[in-house]
């Protein structure tokens, strides 16, 4: 099962790797899956290949074996450290035993990883990240030790992160939409912003609900064509003669179209319907983006109220000459600085999410019109193929009719 | 369909096989029996047709009172160059589909003789310049719902629908060009009845059917318009037989006012009673046991005579379980090898036609699916435009749009691709239902066949009795007068059911050779109407896919920008 595929790599600059010392330059690659371990145990692993000419990289190719919760892990660390920025998606973690296994799936989610790393790797700040050179370089055990060591909510089985995520998914949406405590910013620009988000999945996610439709219609014509091309070919060998050829060509002329209509839908799928996946799990991505931009605002906001009552305590014990003036005006003071990083962390978050945004919409142009591009151009081909396949009996059926 | 296929349609061939018919039809010994009555009038209007086929047309093609004529000729002409060049580039609009290749669909043209077009015309296709220019256009409209009047134990009354039909003709045979009758459903299968007992071994279409489930069912509108529908069609095949539209039948059905002066078929239970009746006297020899040859005409199983049905049912048994061989046995083996090879066409236009119905299903499905994502797309669009913060969400509304606009115009070309393939396809379905009509010819056959060999039986062992008998008398010194008599009366049951032999055999054979030529006739219609089916379904795929290429291609380009960036 072990399909050698060499995606393109996105790097931050568009430098090859042929002029490494030039641009500073991160190229990852995931390849190779292969299945491993036995029964309920069983997991596909992928070979990370990272062609760098980063400093801090070890050196300037590594190939590491990763599983899909090394991803997870990954993922999550990132979005622990890097508040404010949108970090990349992930596929799912797909519940379905029997498909979990097919080759198509596998293909589809090993691409979705290297497009998640990829990403990792062009983003400014992301590409710094030391998890990221952990994830890159070290060795499986030591991989999977830090897995295990992950304090808080990461010591759970990716199964249950999944299922965590989901849940502060729907807790963001509370969050976000303001269904808690009213400790919500408010302007109109963020606000504007916030609907735009929740609106875009709604109709992300109802375009791509018709794409992977139309990927299985082009599966179902394709069986349509293939059964039919056979049933007209036996009714060919009935007639006989001339008619009979031409019957028996026009079927073969369907089995041929019926290949043509599986590769279009594999195609289809992978590069139009994979992305519009990828733009709504981009989107997910920003909400929960969103709901922690909403808890640093709600810690900064009690914050400030707490140390608001502190003052008016400490000026109280000052009026008094209370000997625990010392000890307030310590916590005070703690408090204080602890309020200002609040609101550092705060401001910081809205920052990079106004960068974040602008740089979200230009790699959704670009990611998108490439998946408009491949729509486009595997239906111009796919119909062109039908048109020609069909054009070639005209002649024969044409010499039939003169002989009658 | 198997109708007006004329493309290079044997004349010659059909005035041969009338004319044996007309000869067969006046060597009948016509006694009282009104059936025969009706059989010999029949005979004498068809013994005036004598229009030879080579002869001038009877209506010249310029004339054109008929509106219908005009303007379609005109689009057959305007059209046929694009189709004769091969330009696959405009694809067939519904017009093509009523003027190209395929046209002797029935379903399309409602009964029009293809001719009309081709004679004087510059043929596309090879179709013989010597067809006639005959003209038979039937439609069906009007239901109305009407009152049983007598005979209503219902208070209330019984209820039923007529319908009004027209019919359009040149054909000399109705004296008239335009005329309309209001029939019922029970007229037509009293029609297709009256045409299966005169047309014995020809491949008859099938008259709808009864739907006795359905009518109760569906919604009264529904059923009535589905009935309507079905019964065009059914008359127009008919009008599109090349022997049957010239029937007397057909004729009065569709001319005479009133009450349709066919007879009607009594149902099985009163013939059955009738037969029942006779049976007694019959076998005390009361009344004739013999069948008379007139009789003989008929097969034994639609009539009255139960005797004849058990001592068929007899000879069939003997046939296939007894030790010896039937008397006369079908040894035609073209005919044989005809007949599997079309029991094994029936299999496979069978497969086939479900395949085909997979196939527009998911044609029509991907079409569907297409124009719901265009339909998203468009959705999306506006919202992108109309929250539009940064420059590069107008710039992905605007790629979207033209996808949006790319993927319903693809989706409505899928939708019209499919209407008419669907046309073309259903070719295979209509001879599936012909197929039918075969059987039934065939069934003629096989029971004329056993008419004769149980005829034969019959007077085999009348034979054998007589000559006991006579062995017998021999010995009795003088004569023995109760054996003499016997002996007499045998001899002449012996000469009647000779006679009915002979009829029985002429009967059969003028059968098989209905059964001859029309096998031809499916042979020689069939392949051009499948020809013609699979040259419109071909042309009509090119079209349709060339245009989706086009509408895909013109954004592929538009769009082709991305790639460069990202490489």
């Amino acid at each position: 099962m072990a399909t050698i595929t060499t995606q393109r790599s996105l790097s931050g600059s568009s430098q090859s790797p042929r002029s490494p010392s030039a641009q500073p330059f991160l190229g990852i690659t995931v390849t190779d899956p292969v299945k491993l371990g036995n029964g309920v145990q069983a997991y596909i692993s992928y070979r990370v290949i990272t062609k760098t000419n980063f400093p801090e990289y070890q050196g300037p190719e590594k190939i590491v074996i990763r599983r899909y919760s090394d991803f997870v892990w990954l993922r999550d660390r990132l979005f622990e450290k890097y508040k404010g920025i949108f970090i990349p998606p992930l596929p799912e973690k797909s519940a379905v035993e029997k498909f979990r296994f097919s080759s198509e799936f596998i293909e589809m989610r090993r691409q979705a990883l290297d497009i998640f790393l990829n990403r990792i790797a062009s983003h400014p700040e992301l590409r710094q990240s030391e998890d990221l050179r952990t994830f890159l370089q070290v060795d499986e055990e030591t991989m999977e030790r830090a897995r295990s060591q992950e304090t808080g909510i990461f010591k759970k089985k990716p199964a249950d992160l999944m299922q965590i995520f989901k849940d502060v998914q729907s807790k963001v949406s509370d969050v976000v939409l303001g269904k808690e405590k009213p400790l919500e910013e408010s302007s109109p620009e963020y606000e504007k912003l916030k609907h735009y988000t929740f609106e875009l999945e709604d109709h992300l996610a109802e375009a791509q609900k018709h794409a992977f439709r139309l990927v299985k219609r082009h599966r179902e014509l394709g069986q349509s064509l293939a059964d039919f091309g056979k049933a007209i070919k036996l009714l060919g060998a009935c007639e006989g003669n001339s008619l009979g050829k031409a019957f028996s060509e026009l079927g073969s002329k369907s089995e041929t179209l019926s290949i043509k209509l599986q590769k279009e839908a594999h195609h289809l799928l992978m590069k139009f319907e994979e992305p519009l996946k990828d733009y709504v799990r981009a989107v997910q991505s920003i909400k929960a983006t969103m709901a922690e931009r909403a808890n640093a605002f709600k810690h900064q906001c009690e914050l400030a109220e707490t140390i608001k009552l502190k003052e008016i305590n400490l000026d109280k014990l000052m009026l008094t000459r209370s000997d625990k003036v010392g000890e307030a005006e310590i916590e005070y003071r703690e408090l204080k600085a602890e309020g200002e990083e609040a609101t550092r962390r705060f401001e910081t978050i809205v920052r990079l999410m106004s960068e974040e945004i602008v740089r979200f919409q230009e790699q959704k142009t670009l990611d998108i019109g490439i998946a408009f591009h491949e729509l486009a151009k595997g239906q111009a081909q796919m119909a062109n193929e039908i048109a020609d396949a069909w054009r070639s009996l005209i002649p024969k059926l044409e010499a039939c009719s003169a002989r009658t | 369909m198997m109708g007006s296929g004329n493309q290079d349609f044997d004349e010659a061939q059909l005035f041969a096989s009338r004319e044996e018919m007309e000869s067969l039809i006046l060597d009948e010994p016509s006694n009282g029996k009104s059936f025969s009555d009706y059989r010999s009038a029949m005979s004498s209007v068809s013994v005036s047709e004598t229009h030879h086929p080579l002869s001038p047309p009877i209506v010249g093609i310029g004339d054109s009172d008929d509106p219908l004529l005009s303007s379609p000729s005109y689009n057959r002409d305007h059209r046929n160059p694009n189709i004769s060049e091969n330009s696959y580039l405009e694809p067939p609009s519904y017009a093509d589909v009523i003027f190209s290749p395929f046209s002797d669909k029935n379903g399309e043209v409602n009964g029009v003789e293809n001719p009309i077009y081709d004679s004087g015309k510059s043929g596309v296709l090879s179709r013989s310049a010597s067809s006639n220019s005959e003209y038979f256009k039937i439609s069906v409209s009007n239901p109305v719902k009407e009152q049983e009047t007598s005979n209503s134990l219902v208070p209330g009354g019984n209820t039923y629908y007529t319908y009004l039909i027209t019919t359009r003709t040149n054909m000399p045979e109705f004296g008239g060009s335009e005329f309309s009758v209001r029939r019922r459903f029970k007229d037509v299968v009293t029609l297709s009845d009256r045409l299966s007992e005169s047309y014995r071994g020809f491949f008859i279409p099938p008259r709808p059917d009864k739907n006795v489930v359905e009518s109760q069912v569906m919604q009264k509108q529904e059923f009535v318009e589905q009935r309507r529908v079905a019964l065009e069609k059914y008359l127009s095949r008919l009008a599109a037989h090349p022997v049957i539209k010239k029937s007397e039948e057909l004729r009065v059905f569709l001319q005479v006012q009133g009450k349709l002066p066919l007879p009607t078929t009594t149902d099985v239970a009163s013939r059955m009673l009738d037969g029942a009746v006779k049976l007694p006297k019959q076998l005390f020899g009361e009344s004739a046991s013999v069948v008379a040859p007139h009789e003989v005409v008929q097969p034994a199983k639609g009539g009255r005579d139960l005797l004849r049905i058990f001592k068929e049912l007899k000879q069939s048994v003997a046939n296939d379980w007894g030790g010896t061989k039937p008397p006369v046995v079908e040894e035609d083996k073209e005919f044989l090898e005809k007949k599997e090879k079309l029991q094994d066409l029936e299999q496979q236009l069978s497969n086939a036609s479900q395949q085909a119905e997979s196939l527009v299903k998911a044609q029509q499905d991907i079409g569907e699916t297409m124009g719901e994502l265009g339909l998203a797309f468009i959705k999306l669009t506006k919202f992108e435009t109309e929250e539009a913060v940064n420059n590069s969400q107008r710039i992905r509304a605007a790629d979207m749009k033209r996808v949006a606009t790319a993927a319903v115009k693809a989706s409505r070309f899928y939708r019209e691709s499919n209407a008419q393939t669907v046309k073309y396809l259903d070719t295979l379905h209509e001879y599936l239902g012909l197929m039918l009509a075969v059987h039934s010819a065939f069934s003629d056959r096989s029971s004329a066949l056993l008419t004769v060999q149980t005829l034969l039986s019959e007077l085999s062992s009348l034979h054998s009795r007589a000559e006991k008998l006579e062995t017998a008398s021999s010995k009795i010194f003088g004569g023995d007068r109760s054996r003499i008599r016997k002996i007499e009366e045998l001899k002449e049951t012996i000469k009647v059911t000779e006679d009915a032999k002979s009829c029985a055999v002429r009967e059969y054979e003028r059968i098989k050779e209905n059964n001859r030529n029309e096998l031809e006739r499916l042979d020689r219609e069939r392949r051009n109407d499948f020809l013609g089916m699979l040259k419109g379904f071909v042309i009509n795929q090119v079209g349709y896919a060339e245009k989706i290429a086009n509408v895909w291609a013109n954004v592929a380009e538009e769009t082709s920008g991305y790639t460069k960036e990202s490489s």
